[in-house]
């Protein structure tokens, strides 16, 4: 009955590693919405943090795990604590997670990576998410308004069936906009045509972005554009989401001005939009720029 | 060495066999170890398990200088396996030694230290580096990853040339104190790995680390493009544990045929669970690293450990010493 088991992490490690039990699956439009229980893990996660899922059990030959955005966690229920993530079904991993059903289980890591840094004083912010992307605003959503923050959402997709969370949002934020690029539902376009808008009514100081790298890089020099600081959850491929395999890495520059490569999965996913080398990515590659710490020289490899 | 409290307690979990290892004049509590590469340099695992408890800890190769690594994508997934083309990424051996070996000494880890150089001479510079740092005492040995690409030499690894092998390995051993053991990490992507474990053992390697990861490569079939940016990388994970046994089949046999000195071999390459782990002792490795399943299981490298002790138990034995190599006395006869 108690639905999961808790595996050696460490005490004061930050996180836990559990066999939850899945015990609530529903679809949302071209989404997974599953529920799992986890017991540690919502007293530890903040928004903008992620889970680690392995996949196809204890034999499987897909060894690496899939890392999500928790969108949302509860400390206490029925079952304890739980932990909700939002799934696209995508290559073998997804697909084989959203095909789970009702107590299969699952080994979970998490919470994982830096959460969103929350403002000190209670200003107004917009919070931008493209498809699944805006799964994990809305508790973050929530943590603003418990500071007295005015919250507007932008979530954008290319069509209405991709958009995630449009009633929550309503819930959630004082204002809600919602862009499709084929105009099913919303405004028609990209939410970098709507998002100056929404900055400039609102005098928004902080951007929250969570979504494709594209959509982060425009979210970036739109809030740049108009004032901002814009703080992006990036989605890079990862191998282990521990930050042991360095598979992760992007180019950031750091407080001391000098750009590296780091690992997203410890290091991120949330970055200051304005730090990533937006300049380095490119038609699904990423290079490591030429002025990096410890870039390949001419002659080297 | 002086024993922690972690290695009573890593003697004493569930079962009586003896795990101790000797492994070229070093007495460690356990054989399991974590890959290089595979583990970062302590904190991360850290986090899972305490990192004293395995036999040694094996950092991610370091080379003089810091190193970015290569541009992404770097991994590819593979049926039971990965591609990666990391390229070397990390802080440079100063930064190494002051703030991770220096945390992994704190921690009370053994370390067994990987080092890599595009020239012969960086890796010496590499180890004279350590040699000269506060928390070598920690230090139970050092991994020579001649599996990387000689910047002199085309780009072709160390490794597959048995004179360059040797070169390396003879810098680097002049470089440390002769109680710190010298491995040498082949590659099996030799025809003969044999005669590179030669050169290595005669040019002072105390013992031998196989294998590496095999180059291989991926095409993304919706672009028609290779899927990292490295275009090729190094195949690792369980796809490969059958190549790594049988490199250490091939090297344990030249010693039993006399065409090797005995030296211990640490074996390496798709261990997932203590039943692989066991295949690979079984060949002739005296201690196991466990990379690309950490990735599945971040504590894999410690649960391996007690699996492999409890299965060495069921077979009746009391010391895992005893089962070492044991396989090439149980051939078919024919
Ligand atoms: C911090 C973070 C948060 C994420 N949040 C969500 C979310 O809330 N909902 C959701 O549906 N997806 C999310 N993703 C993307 C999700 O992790 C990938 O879609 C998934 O790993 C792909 O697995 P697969 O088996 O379907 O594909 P495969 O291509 O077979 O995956 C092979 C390997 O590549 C890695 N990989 C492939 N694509 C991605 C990717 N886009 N991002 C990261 N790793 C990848 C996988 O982890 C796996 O190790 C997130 C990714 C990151 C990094
Ligand atoms: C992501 C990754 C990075 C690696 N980096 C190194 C390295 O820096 N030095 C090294 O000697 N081996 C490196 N290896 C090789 C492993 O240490 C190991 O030899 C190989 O992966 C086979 O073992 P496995 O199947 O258990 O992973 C790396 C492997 C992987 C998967
Ligand atoms: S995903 Fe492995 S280091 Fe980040």
């Amino acid at each position: 009955m108690s639905g999961a088991t808790t595996h050696g992490t460490r005490p004061g490690s930050g996180v836990v590693r559990v066999t939850g039990e899945l015990i609530a699956t529903r679809r949302v439009g071209a989404y997974h919405h599953l529920t799992f229980v986890a017991p540690g893990l919502a007293e530890l996660a903040r928004p903008g943090q992620f889970v680690a899922l392995a996949v196809g059990g204890p034999t499987s030959a897909n060894l690496l795990r899939r890392c999500f955005s928790i969108h949302k966690v509860s400390p206490s229920g029925t079952y304890g604590g739980t932990v909700d993530v939002v799934v696209a079904a995508h290559g073998p991993g997804t697909t084989w997670i959203t095909e789970l059903r009702a107590h299969d289980e699952v080994d979970i890591v998490g919470p994982l990576g830096r959460a969103f840094p929350l403002p000190k004083e209670p200003v107004p912010c917009v919070l931008v998410g493209g498809g699944y992307g805006s799964a994990p605003l809305f508790w973050l959503a929530e943590a603003l308004r418990d500071r007295g923050c005015h919250v507007e959402m932008v979530l954008g997709a290319a069509t209405e069936s991709k958009l995630f969370g449009v009633v929550e949002a309503r819930r959630h934020a004082d204002g809600v906009t919602v862009t499709t690029d084929d105009g099913s539902m919303g405004t028609r376009g990209w939410v970098s045509d709507v998002l100056p808008e929404v900055i400039r009514r609102t005098g928004a100081a902080v951007v929250y972005g969570c979504g494709p790298m594209g959509m982060l890089e425009s979210i970036t020099d739109v809030a740049t554009a108009e004032g901002a600081v814009a703080q992006v959850a990036v989605e890079e491929s990862m191998a282990c989401g521990v930050g042991v395999c360095m598979t992760c890495v992007m180019p950031v520059v750091g407080k001391d001005g000098a750009t590296r490569m780091v690992r997203s999965c410890v290091e991120g996913p949330v970055f200051r939009g304005d730090r990533v080398r937006w300049d380095a990515f490119s038609d699904g590659w990423c290079r490591v720029p030429d002025d990096a710490v410890g870039a390949p020289r001419a002659g080297g490899h | 060495m002086t024993l922690t409290s972690a290695d009573t307690v890593a003697a004493t979990t569930a079962t009586s066999v003896d795990m101790s290892v000797d492994l070229a004049g070093r007495h460690l509590p356990s054989p399991m170890m974590t890959a290089s590469g595979c583990a970062a340099n302590g904190r991360e695992l850290g986090r899972f398990f305490d990192v004293a408890e395995l036999g040694a800890f094996v950092t991610k190769s370091v080379m003089a200088d810091p190193r970015s690594g290569r541009g992404t994508p770097r991994m590819a997934e593979t049926p039971s396996g990965m591609l990666n083309s990391i390229g070397l990424q990390g802080p440079g051996i100063s930064a190494f030694v002051e703030h991770d070996l220096a945390w992994l000494k704190q921690a009370g880890a053994r370390t067994l230290v990987s080092v890599a150089g595009g020239t012969s001479g960086e890796f010496a510079d590499v180890a004279a580096t350590l040699r000269a740092s506060d928390a070598f005492d920690s230090v139970v040995g050092v991994e020579v990853n001649i599996s990387c690409p000689n910047v002199a030499n085309r780009g072709l690894v160390f490794a597959c040339d048995p004179l360059a092998s040797a070169k390396v390995i003879a810098l680097v051993r002049e470089q440390l104190p002769r109680d710190v053991p010298v491995f040498a990490k082949l590659t099996p992507d030799v025809t003969d790995i044999v005669s590179v474990a030669q050169a290595c053992v005669k040019a002072g390697a105390n013992g031998l680390t196989m294998i590496n990861t095999l180059l291989g490569m991926v095409i993304d079939t919706d672009l028609l493009r290779p899927q990292v940016a490295g275009v090729t990388g190094g195949l690792s994970g369980p796809a490969v544990r059958p190549v790594a046994v049988r490199a250490v089949w091939q090297t344990r046999a030249a010693m039993l045929e006399g065409r090797l000195p005995y030296v211990p071999i640490i074996g390496v390459g798709g261990v997932r669970t203590g039943r692989d782990a066991l295949e690979l002792v079984a060949a002739g490795a005296s201690a196991v690293q466990v990379g690309t399943a950490t990735f599945n299981d971040p504590s894999a490298p410690v649960r391996v450990g007690r699996e492999l002790a409890g299965l060495v138990q069921d077979k009746g034995f009391t010391r895992l010493a005893d089962v070492v190599g044991i396989a090439h006395e149980r051939l078919a006869r024919a």
